[in-house]
């Protein structure tokens, strides 16, 4: 984990914030249509790394209530990443060629 | 920074460009499978790194084995045991419990810095306190809505939009509430309560602002608030000052944004008018051209069978009707029985068909038909005056030809299919119900077309010995 973010540290985070939107945007915006499912799967998967938070809290959680908190959300963000790629990689192994077809 | 902490650094940089190939490789279905399995092995690096490497971790393991254990279970029997016609309402559930899990981050950082012991970095004070209260709002948004979602496509909660007198005015005061409080809770008082107000009316709106609007449009929907718990996301990264959340989050709130709207284009409809224009609301307004009886020409099963098996140019028209029956097998069977008799077979897929796009390939992928042959609307569309038979099955709205004339049909507007355009045109359809969106279809009436009643799974079994016996 990153220090106390000082204001420097803080224009980072925008500049990074910034960057990652135009990616996000510009990544997708290629997609063809018919693989719009797998990918709202896909990327429903991968804010799935919420999980990486919830184990942080979970970390420094030093009462009954933090820990049952931590609980909940270790448990929805586990739900939210596993089943996310599972379900993503179901789909997708349902676009692979059948063998003989060419190209 | 210590070498730990450049070492974090790396681990969240090598993740992150794993998410980002992981919907790069989406473009193509050759490599799409590899950029998933790419991002899953980035999101293990960075949940073992977590694990293993965070101070505080070892006295409290047991939480996250056990909640691990548990979200794991639930994640991959859901996401196995669902089947392929489920998925749109599977991917809700998956993002509502996204956004409930960065909704709890939020409050229990929020209690954490109430009392002074923050798990993340103490920001500059302000920051930190905006990103909780975003993180908390829009996570539980998410979490409300996804369920809501879920519940309409799954059929607990009814499809149709369901609206009461003054509902835009109580979800119009619910964000003003959200507004208020968040500007009290971020200049004005740090107070427990308020802020569990605060998250209280957040789940409350989710469930108010999806309620209104139709079964149809649900895929745009979860596009929308699989985009708001990737915006959630990022705002905890900020509250904890972790950047593998920021960036990913970052990502798939700006994905799902763009998604969202290349979807509505699909529709040909803004976003504003999906979310509150009640769409498809059913025996309410009947334009005048398409009231009255419709009559319709019926046909049976060996008639149409003869008509396709001596046809030169048939296009399969799939839609929601055929998930439904699972008939994609079958479907493909008589695509197999017509090519060997020299018949061009052809899918023409429309963006929105099913309830998801791209949901009617991959149940077409699942049943073996080769890509190659589905074909996206703008690509075919002009090949249905040059066919013979235009087969469609279990869709409805997007064949619509009132679409194209009728201004005062609601979904005047919207790119169709021109499956009116060929030369026959067989529907296979449970009954004369209307569509999703509740409009009649003048399709049906038209000279050209003929009716094939019946469950699509067993109909298109029958084409299927019937193209065989022809």
């Amino acid at each position: 984990m990153t220090d106390a973010l000082d204001p420097r540290a803080l224009i980072d985070a925008l500049v990074i914030l910034v960057l990652a939107a135009f990616v996000g945007y510009e990544v997708v915006s290629k997609v063809p249509t018919m693989l719009h499912t797998p990918l709202m799967s896909g990327a429903n998967a991968v804010h799935g790394v919420i999980v990486v938070g919830a184990m942080l809290v979970a970390a420094s959680a030093d009462d009954p209530l933090r820990v049952v908190l931590a609980l909940v959300a270790v448990v929805l963000g586990t739900i939210n990443v596993v089943g996310g790629f599972v379900v993503t990689d179901r789909m997708l192994e349902m676009f692979r060629r059948r063998p003989g077809d060419k190209g | 920074m210590s070498g730990e902490q450049v070492v974090t650094l790396l681990v969240y940089l090598v993740a992150s460009v794993t998410f980002i190939l992981a919907l790069k490789f989406l473009a193509s279905p050759r490599t799409a499978r590899t950029g998933n399995l790419l991002g899953a092995g980035g999101m293990a690096l960075v949940v073992a790194w977590t694990l293993l490497r965070t101070p505080g971790m070892l006295e409290h393991w047991w939480i996250v084995g056990v909640a691990g254990i548990a979200g794991s279970v639930i994640g991959v029997l859901g996401a196995r045991r669902v089947p392929m016609t489920a998925m749109p309402q599977m991917v809700a559930i998956f993002n509502g419990a996204g956004g409930g899990a960065a909704a709890t981050v939020a409050l229990s950082e929020f209690l954490s810095s109430a009392s002074g012991r923050a798990a993340g970095a103490g920001l500059l004070p302000i920051v930190p306190v905006i990103a909780t209260l975003a993180g908390a709002v829009i996570g539980g948004v998410s979490l409300t809505g996804s369920v809501v979602a879920f519940g309409k496509l799954q059929g607990f909660i009814p499809g149709r939009p369901v609206t009461y007198p003054g509902s835009r005015l109580v979800a119009a005061l619910l964000l003003g509430a959200i507004v208020v409080l968040g500007v009290v809770l971020a200049l004005i008082v740090n107070s427990v309560p308020l802020f569990l107000l605060f998250v209280a009316i957040a789940l409350v709106t989710g469930v108010a602002l999806v309620m209104p609007i139709g079964g149809a449009d649900m895929p745009v929907v979860i596009s929308l608030l699989n985009s708001y718990t990737g915006i959630a996301v990022a705002a905890t990264g900020f509250v904890l000052g972790n950047y593998a959340l920021l960036i990913a989050g970052t990502l798939v709130g700006a994905s799902g944004a763009i998604l969202t709207q290349l979807m509505c284009k699909a529709m040909n409809r803004s976003i504003f008018n999906v979310l509150f224009g009640a769409f498809g609301t059913g025996g309410g307004v009947v334009s005048a051209g398409a009231a009255g009886e419709q009559t319709a020409r019926e046909i049976n099963a060996e008639d149409a069978a003869v008509l396709m098996a001596y046809a030169k140019k048939v296009i399969i028209v799939p839609g929601y009707g055929m998930a439904v029956a699972q008939a994609q097998g079958p479907v493909r069977e008589l695509m197999d029985l017509l090519i060997a008799r020299g018949v061009d077979v052809e899918f023409a897929i429309h963006p929105v068909a099913g309830r998801m796009p791209g949901h009617m390939n991959v149940l077409l992928a699942e049943a073996n038909v080769p890509y190659d042959r589905l074909k996206e609307m703008d690509e075919i569309n002009d090949a249905f005056p040059t066919t013979d038979v235009a087969l469609v099955i279990g869709a409805n709205d997007v064949t619509n030809p009132a679409a194209r004339t009728d201004q005062s049909s609601p979904i005047y507007g919207m790119p169709i299919l021109n499956v009116d355009q060929a030369e026959h045109v067989v529907v296979l359809k449970r009954s004369m119900a209307t569509g999703f969106a509740g409009i009649p279809n003048p399709l049906y009436s038209d000279p050209r077309t003929a009716m094939l009643f019946g469950d699509a799974k067993q109909t298109v079994q029958a084409l299927v010995s019937g193209v065989k016996n022809a």
